[in-house]
């Protein structure tokens, strides 16, 4: 009885989310203006970016404050293969999430054994050593970045100059993508163990639960999908620099909408995204350059919020009304 | 002590910086038997578990299951060898539903989860606590919370299960129910290491009792004898009836 129900459950979702997609994917004939369309990218890139840290931080209990490592990982993989050797962007994009993958394993042996708070900071000053390595590494463009080179639309280079509307497209399925990966991690020995982890990893060892080995998997799957977001961005930008692609206020905007919509909630990276991500471009767009900082204290003050109101986020809210209309 | 003993815990110390809290305790459960473990508080009964179950491994000492040294198997090794155990301070998954708590525990058996799944529902049901199945496990009261204990114990298809005083603080009634589930347990062939203050309750429960005092075993067989043990009465009995 509980199985079938459970089973039905998972279908709805399903479901939702593809209506949700073919609804996303249809936006662009009604939305013209390049303004707009940038913002709904972001949104999506967003939406799957935090969807890969939430598998790490939310599901697995593992809060991250350095994923802006892997982004930029995976940014200067795919931008470097092709500008000094002309390899694809494609293979750059899947062997910087290999290597960002490799990295949060190497970051999650020396760290996972620290206690909670411990691997917050550990992952802060890790990034911002990476940070400051790409700031000194010449080869790599140091502080100056580099540029793509101005090339034909194409999807085989993944260039896009004139118009932006396959990134939407991309940007779309790799949210998509992510989110399927934690629909299928739901419903996996994985799911189980990683929710058993960050409730009690005591009980979930009593229980026979490799809690080591189930962080080391989750900070793989998550730097990986980290590090695809970064090689898009990248292409989507055609201009890195460590600024610009490595800084801290990634790794926040990465946590924050999945701690806004809902830590550990197949919804909540996508939600919070959705809220998040317009007001912070507003924010730029109203405030000019200098709105970084501006960025900054509204962030603060709304995981502060949020913390206090509602610690379950906001599709907290959802499930409350329907437990109460049951 | 017989070799064909199910657990042997051989001269095990524990310490924690100058503090004895296991002096060279030795004891064994047999395979379908119900052992008692009893102690006043702060005997090192809790401690023990820990070592038997591998949180913690022993300053000194050995721990054998089922014939083999498992004394350096972490807890997850031990759990998939055939330990289980709860916590005397339960330790539920609360941001999980019940069926779900359950399930954690049936996976080290199945890599399929809706395997593991029927098997849930098939120890909830044992347990108890099937109409409970879908509610967080944040929600259960205290004697529900810790029926979940064992039930998600259960799961991991033990050969032996450690119960931590899983009837502390409950109603005669709901203990008299408890009681009657860690029989069905050892009908089902599990053997039983049970912690448990109210000796009204152990005494007739088990097959054997082991005194735990200061760390060290005081006295250890049929349960009528041990309580009619001199030293037994003046550690525990005589402490309890002072308190
Ligand atoms: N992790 C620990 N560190 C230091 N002392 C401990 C630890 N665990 C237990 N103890 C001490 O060991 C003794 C035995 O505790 P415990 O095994 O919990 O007793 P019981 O379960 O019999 O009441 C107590 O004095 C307790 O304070
Ligand atoms: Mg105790």
């Amino acid at each position: 009885m509980s199985a079938s129900s459970f089973t039905a459950r998972r279908t709805r979702q399903l479901g939702l989310a593809l209506v949700i997609l073919v609804v996303v994917a249809l936006l662009p004939f009604g939305v013209k203006d390049v303004y707009t369309l940038n913002i709904l990218i972001l949104m999506l890139m967003y939406a799957a970016l935090s969807q890969s840290w939430n598998i790490l931080g939310g599901y697995c209990g593992q809060l991250s404050l350095g994923h802006a490592l892997y982004f930029g990982i995976g940014a200067y993989s795919s931008t470097l293969l092709y500008t000094k050797f002309g390899i694809l962007p494609w293979f750059g994009m899947a062997l910087g999430g290999v290597i960002a993958a490799g990295i949060a394993m190497a970051i999650g042996h020396a760290c996972f054994r620290l206690a909670g708070h411990y691997y917050v900071i550990a992952t802060i000053v890790i990034a911002e050593i990476g940070l400051l390595l790409f700031h000194n590494w010449d080869w790599a463009g140091a502080a100056t970045g580099i540029e793509l080179p101005f090339g034909r639309d194409s999807w085989v280079t993944f260039q896009f100059a004139r118009n932006k509307l396959p990134y939407f497209y991309f940007a779309l399925g790799f949210a998509a993508v992510t989110w399927l990966v934690t629909w299928k991690i739901e419903n996996s020995k994985w799911g189980y163990w990683w929710r058993a982890v960050k409730d009690n990893p005591e009980a979930a060892e009593s229980l026979g639960v490799m809690v080591f080995n189930s962080k080391m998997m989750a900070a793989a799957v998550s730097a990986f999908f980290t590090a695809v977001g970064g090689s898009f961005y990248a292409q989507f930008v055609a201009y890195i620099d460590p600024e610009s692609v490595m800084t801290f206020q990634f790794s926040l905007l990465m946590a924050l909408p999945a701690v806004l919509g809902g830590i550990g909630t197949l919804w909540g990276p996508a939600l919070g995204a959705l809220i998040l991500i317009p007001m912070t471009e507003l924010t730029r767009t109203f405030m000019g350059g200098s709105g970084k900082g501006i960025d900054l204290i509204v962030y603060g003050c709304l995981i502060m919020v949020i913390a206090l109101a509602r610690p379950d986020g906001l599709v907290g809210l959802f499930h409350r009304r329907k437990r109460s209309a049951a | 002590m017989s070799a064909a003993a199910l657990l042997e815990v051989r001269n095990v110390w524990q310490r924690f910086g100058g503090l004895v809290a296991n002096s060279d305790v030795s004891l064994s459960v047999q395979a379908g038997e119900i052992v008692g473990l009893i102690g006043p508080n702060g005997a090192g009964k809790s401690t023990l578990f820990n070592v038997i179950a591998g949180l913690r491994p022993p300053t000194e000492g050995s721990v054998w299951f089922d014939g083999q040294d498992v004394t350096r198997l972490s807890a997850p090794e031990r759990c998939a060898r055939g330990i289980g155990r709860t916590f005397q301070v339960v330790k539920s998954f609360d941001s999980m539903s019940v069926a779900d708590n359950v399930i954690v525990g049936a996976l080290v058996r199945t890599s399929s989860t809706k395997e593991a799944r029927r098997k849930a529902d098939e120890v909830l049901e044992f347990a108890g606590l099937a109409h409970r199945a879908e509610v967080s496990a944040i929600e259960l009261t205290p004697p529900e919370k810790r029926r979940l204990e064992v039930a998600r114990a259960l799961a991991t298809e033990p050969k032996l299960l450690l119960l931590d005083e899983v009837m502390t603080g409950l109603t005669p009634s709901e203990a008299r129910a408890g009681v009657d589930l860690v029989r069905a347990v050892r009908a089902k062939g599990v053997a039983v290491l049970m912690v448990e203050h109210v000796m009204e309750i152990v005494m007739p429960l088990v097959d054997r009792a082991v005194v735990l005092n200061l760390g060290a075993v005081l006295a250890q067989g049929k349960p009528a004898d041990v309580v009619r043990d001199e030293r037994v009465i003046g550690a525990y009995l005589g402490e309890r009836h002072r308190a």
